[in-house]
């Protein structure tokens, strides 16, 4: 366990650092771009999968410290993780935000953003990424014919995050 | 604004400081603190003679107006009808047939712009807006210019985001068909002279249409002296219900104008294949109407007109004007627009915060305020931002919640202190 001093430390140095953040003009790259439209958060990831796992993720954009931290730990977290590894994060990271329990610990830096359960008003601003990465994980599996959704069910484009 | 004015307000008697218990939610508390409501330009606490006027027609007389022989509907008819009588006289027009019944601003607008635009709006027209609408008199009017092959104008501001008369008429040509401007701007808070810019518009042969939302709030409207040819604005800033909203049209144009929406009372006869339509406003009204939030609305302008405007303004102007000394003040705060107290209305930022990690901040202090693009992205280019902070003053808050709001502001540059 950490301390909260320590939290605030990862959250400030993704914030201020942002990890994987300049995109990649590589077609292999699945691009998803969402946007919070109450604050303005606006986040593109991109995942690039190769084997089934994922091979890259990067991320850029604007919004608040939780959004944009958030979404560095990700792409952090999520590298070298099999596609299945990696939505089950997701699912995870959605559960500690929305205070549903779950194995916590499997979300390594990313749990210093546990505190935005008792934030519900910033839920969103700190799921962003993490739907787009869940969406451009999806997209590539359907893109690789490895996975039942048609591809044209999940177009690259700008959405707004629900 | 003009000095005189300002000066006119200061010296008119303050409100009883006890309208503050005529709103109920001014007792609530949000995180175990009394809630500081300062997000009164998004929308306004309702007085109880609304809330009650509302339950009123529930309880009492809750009857389908328009559509009923009975005593009970001819008695919410009534009601319903006398309200528009209301809204003429508080519009300072003659014509209550001038008044639509609408679910908001929004609607209001839309309805200008899919009915009188589509009309005479042409290729090669132009339509004037300016640089801070919100998106409600933007959005609409830049896409009924990419339809017809016309052109949006955006009217110069000056520093304080006001559109003053010589900068409409600099943009002005005989191609101009309509001017589109706010009477009060919701996040530079900058209040035009509608009368001179509707002398200016209709020099050049242009109709102006006014977004009233956050206008209607600080400055009674005069249609008729002022001649302005539309003017929309929404139940709920002015401490009214939500879903309701008014339109005022200048009767000759009106008339002219063909429904949008078709459907209910607004039908005339019905043939097999041709329909004709009732006459305003009433041709503007499909559908069942929200009957409880206009007899709301209703009850709200009796309450603001038995308050005064006079008074409104000054207790607003005081409290504005105390939060941007106290923020000005402040190093890590950027005021946007120190100028436009009258309004109400502080845009601002903390330096180096992200307006959404200092809202939290507000929020944890029971303060409500807001924080993002304010449904004006326009106004965010203007401004160079991505988004602000944004804290609206109204008649019921007092000095300490000003104080409260100074106060956090100096704590925002700790943002993350909300997660532990
Ligand atoms: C200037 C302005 N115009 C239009 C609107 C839209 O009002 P409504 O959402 O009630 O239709 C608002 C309110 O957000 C506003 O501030």
């Amino acid at each position: 366990m950490y301390s909260s001093d320590l939290y605030r430390q990862i959250i400030m140095d993704h914030y201020q650092n942002p990890r994987n953040h300049r995109l990649s003009e590589d077609p292999d790259y699945h691009t998803v771009r969402l946007k919070n439209p109450s604050c303005g958060d606006d986040i593109t990831v991109q995942v690039r999968l190769c084997e089934g796992r994922v091979a890259d993720c990067r991320q850029n954009g604007t919004g608040c410290s939780i959004c944009c931290s958030s979404a560095s730990m990700m792409s952090e977290l999520l590298q070298e993780k099999s596609a299945e590894e990696a939505l089950e994060l997701i699912a995870c990271f959605r559960k500690m935000v929305t205070g549903e329990p779950c194995d916590q610990d499997m979300l390594e830096e990313a749990q210093s953003l546990a505190g935005v359960s008792k934030l519900p008003p910033r839920v969103n601003c700190a799921t962003l990424a993490w739907q787009a990465a869940e969406r451009g994980i999806l997209q590539a599996e359907a893109a690789d014919g490895t996975a039942d959704v048609p591809a044209g069910e999940l177009a690259d484009g700008i959405e707004e995050a629900k | 604004m003009n000095p005189d004015f300002l000066h006119e307000i200061r010296i008119c008697p303050a409100l009883d400081p006890a309208v503050r218990d005529d709103f109920p939610m001014t007792g609530i508390l949000s995180h175990g603190r009394p809630f500081a409501y300062l997000n009164n330009a998004a929308t306004t606490l309702k007085p109880t003679c609304v809330l009650n006027a509302m339950d009123r027609y529930y309880r009492e007389y809750g009857s389908p107006i328009h559509r009923g022989a009975d005593r009970i509907a001819h008695k919410a008819t009534t009601a319903f009808e006398s309200v528009r009588q209301t809204l003429a006289r508080f519009l300072g027009t003659p014509h209550p047939e001038a008044v639509v019944i609408t679910g908001g601003a929004t609607m209001g607008l839309n309805l200008v712009c899919l009915s009188y635009g589509e009309l005479v709006v042409g290729e090669g027209d132009e339509v004037v807006v300016t640089p801070n609408e919100h998106h409600a008199n933007y959005v609409p009017w830049q896409q009924l210019c990419k339809r017809k092959n016309a052109k949006l104008i955006l009217a110069p501001l000056d520093a304080n985001g006001c559109l003053t008369p010589d900068a409409l008429e600099s943009v002005m040509t005989e191609r101009t068909r309509i001017v589109a401007c706010s009477h009060i701007t919701n996040v530079m808070g900058a209040a035009m002279d509608l009368k001179a810019l509707a002398a200016v518009a209709h020099r050049h042969g242009a109709v102006i249409v006014v977004d009233g939302a956050q206008g209607v709030v600080h400055e009674r409207p005069e249609v008729v002296s002022w001649d302005i040819d539309f003017y929309a604005f929404s139940g709920h800033k002015l401490y009214g219900p939500t879903g309701v909203g008014v339109l005022y049209g200048r009767p000759e144009l009106l008339e002219k104008m063909p429904p949008v929406v078709m459907g209910g009372e607004m039908i005339d006869l019905v043939d097999v294949y041709d329909t004709t339509f009732r006459e305003p406003p009433w041709r503007f009204e499909a559908g069942t109407l929200p009957v409880a939030e206009v007899i709301g609305l209703g009850a709200a302008i009796d309450y603001v007109l038995e308050l005064g405007y006079c008074g409104m303004q000054k207790k607003v102007l005081g409290l504005t004007e105390r939060a941007v000394r106290g923020l000005l003040a402040l190093e890590n705060v950027h005021v946007y627009n120190p100028e436009n107290a009258f309004s109400g209305v502080v845009s601002f930022n903390i330096r180096g915060v992200h307006p959404h990690d200092a809202s939290s901040v507000y929020d944890r202090e029971g303060i409500a305020l807001r924080a993002g693009h304010h449904c004006s992205q326009p106004t965010m280019r203007w401004l160079g931002v991505g988004a602000t902070l944004r804290a609206s003053f109204a008649i019921y808050n007092d000095e300490s919640e000003v104080d409260r709001l100074i106060e956090a502001s100096k704590k925002a540059g700790d943002f993350l202190d909300v997660l532990f």
